[in-house]
């Protein structure tokens, strides 16, 4: 994998300033800090105030991370909470527990 | 329910309606869906669901002026506009108006999803809500929500988010239809048990096969605190109109009898009906096969052309060839009538579509050529292509679309057997008709001869006895009474000699 090599482009789609909003951001903020190492730009979009970027996007659940770059481009939806399928999910797991079956 | 019961209870409730525009279902619904509501449109694959949910949006552009927000978890939206581009609706050219939005819910093809956690559909809320204020909506269609809970596992986080943006919509005076899925024509109303927070009103489509024929049926299951009709509808898909519902009952029969005759196109014919036809009657001519009735037919039609009226033939045994040169035989030319414009001949094969186009092509007709009457030969033609319930409920409709327009039909029946007893036809029709014609073989000593009688006439004197008739090339001869033969109708005639007859003959005398 060549993931960590690469700037990791991250955006992170919320429904206003709920507790659920907050808890994603802190988890992104936590998993970024230690696994992408200061290699990756994140932003915030809260849909309440721009609509038509969910629409562009397709979202329809928040939270809702999107992985931009690196390809391939990839949705992890929920608070984040579960660190184990939001490093999948962005491609940082060794190789051996993504392919277990 | 009666007229005062039904305004009874709509002055108890303050529900109002919105007229969807969807030809007939306005009539079922008396007055369309309740206004700021969500309705349940409920049905199996294939049941139009989402042509309906579409049609409700298209009408309320076309008819009302009224924009619509389409939100589809299923077809992406190319496939919805390249579809219903068929129905001839420009929905590329609504989006462009600000008439028509989409917020595509429908799943990415190719894109992985990974769950981490804890959502809810607020984005889709937002989304839709966005849609509704930009173009200023007032109709919403939801296609389907069965999608939404194969897309999302937690099917009881997606019942939670459903009802919320359910009552969302509420709020915002949006009257709103969401289909779903059902697995059995007859079973639970929808799957994932949607009917849960959309309670309030449940429309159900159906697409049963009955006698291995398809039949489409609309029934309005409930629609809380208002009124509607009961029962289910037959409903067709047309190319360019989308669905049509036949309102059955709906159709007012105006009993307004007229006393006025006109001519059933032969003099003798017209003397035992007491002086011809009445110009708002229904006539039904029975008969085996090739015993007279389209001729009949033909001289009923000849009989208004030469009086300058407009008739309407519809044809489904003969195509028009066959027609124009068998009427050419009794010295009956159709086409001069055609090009005087005062007769169309509609052939249609009774397989070449549904019982229910059949029907919609019939009014069709007749809201377009406007005509002073009509004859349909055969309606048993199309009994091949109708299943039990759909060909009573064509008869009846057949029915109250003539007598709507005070016009004398005549409709030709085949009997099954050759010398006489019932059709299904006759079975439907015998009751709502108002005269009746037997056209039948009698044997007599070898040879085949033709009989006639007026077996019913409504609100009128009519002669009794059963006339032989003749065929020659100037068409139907009317002759005298068979007065020795006795059976002819129950199709065992017998023959009875001089001797019987003075005997029968003088028990009667004084």
């Amino acid at each position: 994998m060549t993931g960590n090599n690469n700037k990791y482009l991250l955006k992170l789609y919320i429904t206003g300033h709920t507790s659920r909003s907050a808890r994603a951001i802190v988890n992104l903020r936590k998993i970024c800090e230690e696994e992408l190492n200061g290699h990756y730009e994140m932003a915030v979009i809260d849909i309440l105030e721009q609509p038509q970027l969910a629409e562009d996007e397709k979202i329809l659940a928040t939270p809702t991370l999107i992985k931009a770059l690196p390809l391939p481009l990839r949705r992890i939806i929920g608070d984040l909470t579960d660190s184990e399928k939001v490093l999948l999910g962005l491609d940082l797991l060794p190789l051996d527990t993504d392919s277990t079956g | 329910m009666t007229a005062t019961d039904d305004q009874k209870e709509a002055s108890k409730t303050p529900v109002l309606k919105l007229a969807s525009g969807i030809e007939g279902f306005d009539l079922i619904s008396q007055g369309g869906l309740p206004i700021g509501r969500t309705t349940l449109l409920a049905g199996t694959a294939g049941s139009a669901k989402t042509l309906f949910a579409a049609q409700f949006l298209a009408e309320g552009i076309r008819k009302h002026d009224e924009a619509g927000v389409f939100v589809t978890f299923e077809e992406p939206p190319e496939d919805i506009r390249k579809n219903l581009l068929s129905m001839g609706w420009k929905i590329e050219t609504w989006e462009v108006e600000k008439k028509w939005a989409f917020v595509d819910a429908a799943p990415q093809p190719g894109e992985e999803i990974v769950m981490a956690g804890d959502f809810d559909l607020g984005a889709l809320l937002a989304r839709i809500e966005h849609a509704v204020n930009r173009i200023g909506a007032k109709r919403v269609s939801i296609d389907s929500l069965g999608a939404v809970f194969t897309q999302f596992s937690d099917s009881g986080l997606v019942r939670a988010e459903l009802r919320r943006l359910a009552a969302a919509l509420r709020a915002m005076g949006i009257t709103v239809i969401m289909t779903a899925e059902r697995t059995d024509e007859y079973g639970e109303i929808a799957r994932f048990g949607v009917e849960e927070f959309v309670a309030d009103n449940v429309i159900i489509l159906r697409n049963v096969l009955e006698d291995a024929k398809r039949r489409r049926t609309i029934e309005i299951l409930k629609f809380r605190g208002t009124v509607h009709r009961k029962g289910e509808y037959p409903f067709t898909v047309l190319p360019d109109q989308g669905i049509v519902i036949i309102p059955l009952s709906s159709i007012e029969l105006k009993l307004r009898s007229s006393d006025l005759r006109v001519t059933s196109g032969s003099q003798e014919l017209d003397r035992m009906c007491g002086g011809g036809f009445f110009r708002d009657s229904l006539i039904l001519v029975s008969g085996a096969t090739g015993c007279g009735k389209t001729l009949m037919t033909a001289e009923f039609i000849a009989g208004g052309s030469e009086n300058n009226e407009k008739c309407l033939l519809f044809a489904y045994e003969e195509s028009r060839e066959q027609l124009i040169r068998n009427a050419t035989g009794w010295g009956i030319d159709f086409e001069k009538y055609e090009r005087d414009g005062l007769l169309k001949v509609v052939c249609a094969y009774p397989e070449s579509a549904g019982l229910e186009d059949h029907l919609i092509q019939i009014k069709a007709e007749i809201d377009l050529f406007k005509p002073n009457r009509i004859a349909v030969d055969s309606v048993s033609a199309l009994e091949r292509v109708a299943t039990r319930h759909s060909f009573r409920d064509f008869i009846i409709t057949l029915v109250s679309f003539v007598k709507q327009r005070e016009i004398p039909g005549l409709f030709t029946a085949t009997t099954a057997n050759l010398m006489g007893g019932p059709s299904v036809t006759e079975s439907h029709f015998s009751s709502i008709t108002d005269t009746i014609i037997l056209l039948r073989y009698v044997e007599m000593l070898g040879e085949m001869r033709r009989g006639l009688t007026v077996l019913k006439m409504r609100g009128s004197m009519h002669e009794k006895e059963i006339r032989e008739f003749t065929i020659d090339n100037k068409g139907m001869h009317i002759c005298k009474p068979f007065r020795n033969v006795i059976g002819i109708l129950t199709g065992k005639p017998e023959y009875l000699t001089m001797d019987e007859m003075d005997r029968v003959g003088s028990l009667f005398a004084d």
